[in-house]
This record gives structure tokens, sequence and C-alpha cells, in this order.
């Protein structure tokens, strides 16, 4: 029998919210891009199999299988959620003051700080570097409550990175897209460095796995990182290409 | 065909840097594919310096960011009919050429992250590598030398 851990209820629970608000929106009248809905979908769906007990299992005595785990957490989920632009369909689903009360935190200072695309890199990757080549990730095997916050970190630090570079949620006070561009350049270096420093010193230390097993998982965080770097970056020169053609017909991006 | 109107300079530039930029991103990509993959003459590291590893991941997010920057670059003169004819195949070859003598001279040579193949007789082996690049860059020289002489074969 399928029985989900508290992460699958996590994430059923936020595809439940989304899809109520989906249903509100359209009911209301008003329109909801299905591709969105799509996106926010794959997201869920992404994490509820990456906490499934088979992956989990994988996970525990393989680093390869963590590597896969910590993909789909940190990288290729995140995408989904953003780019479900969850934000803008809460925003279409409150009363005119409470929408107004949260764009304004969106603006605050904190939020612009955290949510710029440097700090959200650090986070983000520094947060890698961190868990990967210090004593850290042996630590977060031995301690359970470790290994989930670890886990949270990495799906919150991972749609902050992807909505700071390229979401399709409001963002005030963006910076300009080539800065935009520049920190995912440094985000794709970092994170192809570390797949490259884990594989030559055959990091992370003292986990028992075999040179062969951490040579691999570095590959695969390597090429999986590529794949997901590059839908970011493919979102963010769509962005590019609609605010051109926009210029050009001389009309203003439409809103959202 | 050329109801359109003549590419101003502008647009000639822009297609050439475009596609110099795909030129770039293609040729990296034979390199990880052919080199990397099929031949496995490179390995995914060949010196395990922090210096030879962080120059890699640079090198690496550059040539993926110009390859998706050019095509969209690309894609945006093409939707607004100012891709200048004659100015694609000089710039790729260009852009192709100009990297693989980048990667044999500077990669190589230079700061020396890694060579062509790990064997006897390498200079064989760079002579080819950078030849070829110089080549391809000399035949991207010649036809861009056309294009601005107005005498490209038209590409629309």
């Amino acid at each position: 029998m399928f029985l989900p851990n508290v992460a699958q209820w996590l994430a059923l629970l936020a595809a439940t919210l989304y899809l109520t608000g989906v249903w509100r929106t359209r009911h209301a009248g008003k329109p909801w891009s299905p591709w969105r809905s799509a996106c926010f979908i794959v997201g869920t769906i992404t994490l509820t199999v990456a906490f499934a007990a088979p992956v989990n299992a994988f996970a525990h005595h393989d680093l390869r299988g963590h590597m896969l785990q910590h993909l789909l957490v940190g990288m290729f989920a995140p995408l989904g959620l953003v780019f479900g632009a969850p934000m803008s369909l809460l925003l279409r689903n409150l009363a005119p003051t409470r929408a107004r009360a949260t764009v304004t935190l969106l603006g605050s200072v904190p939020v612009r700080i955290v949510s710029h695309p440097l700090s959200a890199a650090l986070l983000d990757i520094g947060g890698m570097y961190l868990l990967y080549l210090t004593p850290l990730y042996t630590q977060s095997i031995a301690t359970p409550w470790l290994h989930h916050v670890i886990h949270l970190h990495f799906v919150i630090s991972g749609c902050l990175f992807s909505w700071a570079i390229a979401g399709p949620d409001p963002a005030p006070h963006r910076p300009h897209w080539r800065t935009r561009l520049g920190v995912l350049i440094l985000g794709i270096a970092t994170h192809a460095t570390l797949g490259k420093l884990m594989y030559a010193w055959l990091l992370p230390a003292g986990t028992g796995a075999s040179p062969g097993e951490i040579q691999a998982a570095a590959q695969w965080m390597y090429y999986g990182g590529d794949l997901a770097e590059l839908l970011l970056l493919v979102a963010l020169m769509q962005q590019w290409l609609r605010g051109r053609q926009s210029d050009a017909r001389g009309k203003p991006l439409p809103a959202g | 065909m050329s109801s359109l109107p003549y590419p101003s300079h502008a647009d000639q530039r822009r297609t050439l840097l475009a596609s110099a930029l795909i030129g770039i991103g293609c040729m990296a990509a034979v390199d990880e594919i052919i080199f990397h993959q099929l031949l496995a003459w490179h390995h995914f590291v060949d010196r395990d310096t922090a210096f030879a590893l962080a120059s890699d991941g640079v090198l690496h997010a550059i040539e993926l960011v110009l390859l998706v920057v050019g095509f969209f670059m690309m894609i945006e003169l093409h939707g607004a009919g100012r891709q200048a004819p004659g100015y694609r195949g000089p710039g790729f070859l260009l852009g192709a050429g100009g990297f693989q003598v980048f990667d044999g001279v500077v990669d190589h040579k230079i700061l020396r992250l890694h060579q062509v193949r790990y064997v006897d007789d390498l200079w064989l082996y760079d002579i080819a590598w950078i030849g070829f690049g110089v080549i391809v860059l000399a035949i991207g020289w010649l036809l861009l030398r056309r294009a601005r002489r107005g005498h490209a074969a038209s590409q629309r």
C-alpha cells in the first residue's frame, strides 16, 4: 500500500491549494494559463517522486542516489514550482487590501535582500559547497533532523534562485536582465566547478563510498545541474526576447 | 525574394555576432561530445588543481550561455525580418574557428589545462587542432569579405 510520508503530504497539500486557486480564478472568469498549472503540478510530482520509498532507500546507501534526490529536490522541482507562478495565483485570490499588503511585503527590504540574485545564489550554491566540502554531509547522514533541514533548505533556496533569476511571479525591484544573466553564469560556473572538485578530490569525504561511486555522483551532479540551469537560462532569454519584441512594437510589456 | 529592405549595418553586425556565438557554442559542444564522450581523449578532470577545475567551470558556463544567447539573438532577428543574408555563414565559421584556435593556444599551450591527447608526438595533434581552427577562421574571413562586397550567395 502507498502511504505518503511528511514531505509527500506537503507536496500533495501544495498541489491541492494550487488547484483550488486555479479553480476559483477560472470560476471568477479570470484567465489562468494551463501551462502554469502544468508546471506547478510537475514540480509537486517531482517532489513526490524524490521522496518516494525506493529513491529514499537508494539515497541512503548510495551517493548516486543521494545526488539524484538532491537534483530532483533542489534543482528540478523548484523550476516547476516557480514557473507555476504560485504567488501570482495567490494575489488573484486575495482581497485587494491583502493583495496590496502581500506586494508590499514582497517589496520590503529583507525580502529584497534575500531575493537578490546574488544572495539567492549564495544561499543555494554556497549551501552545496558547505554540504559537500565540509563534514556537514556525514553529519547529516547520522542526524535525521539535520537531513530534513538540509532538504528543506535546498527546496527553498532552489525556488529563491529560480525566482530571482527568471521567475514569472511579481518581483519588485528585480535587477536588470544583464545582472541576472551574469549571476546565472556565475551560478553555472560554480556548480560545474563543485562537480569537478568532488570528482577530483573524492568529496564528500568520510562516507565510505568507493571512488567510482563518488565520481559517478559528481558527474550526475555536473550534467544534471547543467540541464536544470539550461532550462533556467532559456526561461531568462525568453523573457528578454518578449521584452525586445514588445519594445519593437512600441507597446509596454503585458503585466504578469 | 528580396522584397525585404536591404539590412542595415547594425543588422549585419548583429547577425554576424549572433552566428559567431552559435559557432563558439557548437564548437564547444563538438569538443564535449566527440572528444570527451565518444573518443574519450579528454577526461572529465585532467588536472586537479583548484585553478584548473575552476577555469574549466567558468569556460563551461560561458560556452553554454553563449550558445543560448546566440540562438535567442537569431530568433529575434529572424522574427523582426532583420537577418542579414550572407553574414550567418561567416559569423558561424569565425566563431567556431576562433574558439578552436583559442582552445588550442590558450587552454592547451598557455594555461596547460589539458592536452588534445595523452600520447607521444603531441605536437602533431596540436598542429592538426590549431591548423583546423586557422583554416575555418580563414574561410570565415573570406566569406565575410565577399558578404561585405555584396557578393554573398543569398541565404534568404
